[in-house]
């Protein structure tokens, strides 16, 4: 889902900028956002961790669910700040 | 024509109830072909000349599968924006 306000709110700000309709759309680019993220956690995190489509998600397909959302926040995380470190080492940046 | 700061407030309304109509739709588009995708990975191993009974079943049973997992997704997310940010 490619929501991009960008442009749009950009244009909202300059002179005559209403301020409710900017508020809106930030809104409610953050809620595309949210769900766009959503969306892409679902689509690996289903590969991970379900193996066939039964009855109900089972106990440790939820766990696992959970977890893998958690977890790859981590090493995003993990990942963004020693990158950063490595830019910093080298002095590159 | 100043743009839309020209807009009454019947006109913002309902600008801004097409905006949010748009993205529900679009969400909706993109949940829709996510679960084809997946639910036809998992349930057609070998695509026949028809969807027997038993692919039907198990697409059925896949997309509210996938609809759980999508809720249970976006809680553990929520729960763990809320954390960063109380950590902040």
């Amino acid at each position: 889902m490619s929501t991009d306000f960008g442009d749009f709110s950009q244009g909202l700000t300059g002179k005559g900028g209403d301020k409710e309709l900017q508020e809106f759309l930030m809104v409610e680019k953050q809620k595309a956002q949210f769900n766009a993220q959503i969306h892409e956690f679902n689509d690996f995190c289903w590969e991970k961790c379900v193996e066939k489509a039964s009855n109900k998600l089972d106990s440790k397909t939820e766990t696992c669910l959970t977890n893998c959302v958690d977890r790859f926040i981590d090493v995003s995380l993990l990942i963004t700040n020693r990158f950063a470190q490595l830019l910093q080492k080298s002095g590159g940046m | 024509m100043d743009g839309v700061s020209g807009l009454s407030g019947a006109q913002k309304d309902e600008l801004m109830d097409q905006v949010k109509q748009q993205i529900a739709v679009a969400n909706a588009q993109e949940l829709l072909t996510k679960m084809t995708e997946k639910c036809f990975k998992k349930c057609i191993s070998k695509p026949g000349t028809s969807l027997d009974s038993s692919e039907q079943k198990c697409v059925a049973m896949c997309m509210d599968r996938y609809m759980d997992s999508w809720n249970l997704v976006s809680k553990a997310y929520s729960l763990r924006i809320q954390r960063e940010q109380t950590n902040m």
